[in-house]
């Protein structure tokens, strides 16, 4: 965890964010349109030198909190504020301080190569050429991009843009720095490299703050010191991973692997169950069963081989933050993904 | 102070640069802008030729046909492209950023007239050559001054379209193909601007081109305009200030109402 400050770096109080239906528009469940409710009335107080991490499924209203705070969009109600600046009225001043990046966004210009539109994206935030030359260098390296600084952006596959995208968050070496889904769709080893440099930027300057959304619990977890999880624009929890995953360690959690193709079981009714879930998987299906009390194991195993379904693997398990989710919103994140 | 107008020419210059770059790294440019142009030019000038018409007529349709490249690109690379640069994800990171919008579409149409610029100069070029057109500039001053304030009110009209065209979305397209053929016969593109009905050419003042043309043709062929260069001078300084205030005007009431309906973040609309 790096060493946080007391000032707030990013605080809301009632935060809202609607959006007016066309006339004729119908709500998912066919009944007249109303406002689609995006963010309701979000609460946050993020400290400054704090990672802090946004969790939700798609359309939970993250990436409307993030341009809202980004002085992109206004809200509907509530208010906000970014270094102590208000993002409705003092948009000019919050500007110079923050910078944002989107996961699968493809900004730039193909004419240009790498780093022309990194020095094109710094000059829009003032950063003087010599020291905007200095930060593109650092960051092509940061993400194994060095080699294609010469190459024009149309010549990038989709993987390479997005890191350089992701520089360009980090040229103007802002003092919030909003990132959402950054690692989406990058290899395993670029999504490491940025982790840790994300984690090392922190380090080294104790006075910025990180807001980051991501759909990966682990992400999540390896790097956030604390969580807000968001559904249908409400925020459900907010805390540190570790507290987070303390909230539901009063329902042991087993996991049990069934072999495939088997008669699928129902267990989620079964007295003692608190919550089940089940993912199919390649070679098993797991399923994930959280109890109210740890004897009710033996139930849930009944019911299992009186389906005929056949066990291969039972084990007690330590909760994730996916487990935290599903038990504050009632399913799994790539559930909805899905 | 000295910060803001620092970070305004640094914006300006960096969105000119695409521009610029642009045209040495795609050199087929010359094909289609400006060996295409040179034809229809040349379609022009034969038929006055053909009909014994004075001499000067064919310069007219030569400057004309390098204003054309001007107009099109205020059209095509100014009005439309604040749209285009939503759709590429660029327009959020301009407007999140402390460079002004203003410093954006300056640097634009900065961008624009110096690609434009050499664009239109090989079209005159080839054109003084191919026909041989006898001009004699009155005042080499009073022409580079009338011809840099038809571009400051080109480009500021440009500026203005770029505005109202992110609010149109999607119809941009059809308005931009709406305003390019009248144009150039309500400015007198390809024929001296007199031929016109008084009322209509008047209307047409309002357009950069007419005025800023007449004013050309007067001063580098000797011919009589529609209005004393003097005149269209006024005229034009007159619409540069007009369209860029309105278009400053236009880009924070649109930022506005972008930022209040959600519309600076749908990309296709």
């Amino acid at each position: 965890m790096g060493s946080m400050g007391t000032a707030s770096a990013i605080r809301t109080e009632n935060l809202s964010r609607s959006y007016r239906r066309p006339k004729k528009a119908k709500a998912a469940d066919g009944s007249p349109a109303g406002d689609l409710i995006a963010l309701d009335g979000v609460s946050l107080d993020i400290r400054e030198g704090e990672l802090f991490g946004l969790l939700g499924p798609n359309g939970a209203g993250k990436t409307t909190l993030i341009k809202i705070l980004t002085t992109l969009l206004a809200p509907t109600g509530g208010r906000g504020w970014v270094d102590g600046l208000d993002v409705v009225t003092q948009a000019k001043l919050v500007r110079p301080r923050i910078n944002m990046v989107s996961g699968g966004e493809s900004c730039g210009y193909g004419v240009l190569n790498v780093r022309e539109n990194l020095w094109l994206f710094a000059q829009i935030y003032g950063v003087s050429n010599a020291v905007a030359r200095e930060r593109i260098d650092r960051m092509l390296d940061v993400v194994g991009l060095a080699d294609k600084a010469s190459t024009k952006v149309s010549h990038l596959s989709t993987g390479q843009r997005q890191k350089m995208n992701f520089c360009r968050g980090f040229i103007t070496d802002p003092k919030v720095l909003f990132l959402d889904e950054p690692t989406l769709g990058l290899d395993v080893n670029a999504a490491r490299a940025i982790r840790k440099f994300v984690r090392e930027w922190l380090a080294e300057r104790p006075d910025r703050t990180l807001l980051l959304t991501t759909h990966y619990m682990s992400e999540a977890d390896e790097l956030c010191d604390r969580l807000a999880i968001i559904d249908h624009g409400k925020m459900l929890a907010c805390d540190t991973p570790g507290a987070l995953k303390k909230q539901v360690q009063e329902h042991p959690l087993f996991e049990i692997g069934i072999a495939p193709g088997e008669v699928p079981v129902k267990i989620a009714h079964l007295p003692g169950v608190h919550q089940a879930t089940e993912h199919a998987g390649p070679t098993s299906m797991t399923l994930k069963v959280s109890l109210s009390e740890e004897s009710a194991i033996g139930q849930v195993v009944q019911a299992i081989v009186e389906a005929k379904a056949r066990i291969l693997s039972l084990k007690k398990v330590e909760p994730t933050l996916e487990d935290v989710f599903i038990e504050l919103v009632g399913h799994g994140i790539e559930d909805v993904a899905k | 102070m000295k910060n803001a107008i620092s970070l305004f020419l640094r914006t300006m210059i960096a969105r000119a640069y695409p521009r610029i770059i642009g045209m040495r790294r795609q050199p087929s440019w010359v094909i289609h802008e400006a060996i295409l142009p040179i034809l229809s030019v040349a379609a022009f000038a034969y038929v006055y030729r053909a009909m014994k018409a004075p001499e000067e007529y064919v310069g007219f349709v030569i400057l004309g046909g390098a204003m054309t490249a001007f107009w099109l690109n205020v059209l095509w690379s100014m009005g439309a492209q604040l749209y285009w640069e939503r759709s590429s994800g660029n327009l959020e990171i301009y407007i999140m950023a402390p460079g002004s919008m203003m410093a954006v579409l300056a640097g634009m149409a900065l961008g624009g007239m110096v690609l434009t610029f050499v664009r239109a100069s090989v079209i005159m070029g080839v054109g003084i050559l191919m026909f041989q057109v006898p001009f004699a500039p009155t005042s080499w001053s009073l022409l580079i001054g009338v011809f840099l304030l038809t571009l400051l009110a080109l480009y500021g009209l440009g500026m203005m379209f770029a505005s109202v065209f992110l609010l149109w979305g999607r119809e941009a397209w059809h308005i931009v193909n709406l305003l390019q053929e009248p144009v150039f016969l309500m400015t007198g593109m390809n024929f001296p601007l007199k031929i016109l009905p008084t009322a209509v050419a008047s209307a047409a003042a309002i357009i950069p081109l007419t005025a800023g043309m007449d004013a050309l043709r007067q001063l580098l062929f000797g011919v009589e305009g529609f209005w004393p260069v003097w005149i269209e001078a006024l005229l034009l300084a007159g619409l540069s200030v007009l369209f860029i205030a309105l278009a400053a005007r236009l880009l924070a009431y649109l930022e506005r109402l972008a930022s209040k309906e959600g519309r600076l973040t749908v990309k296709w609309q």
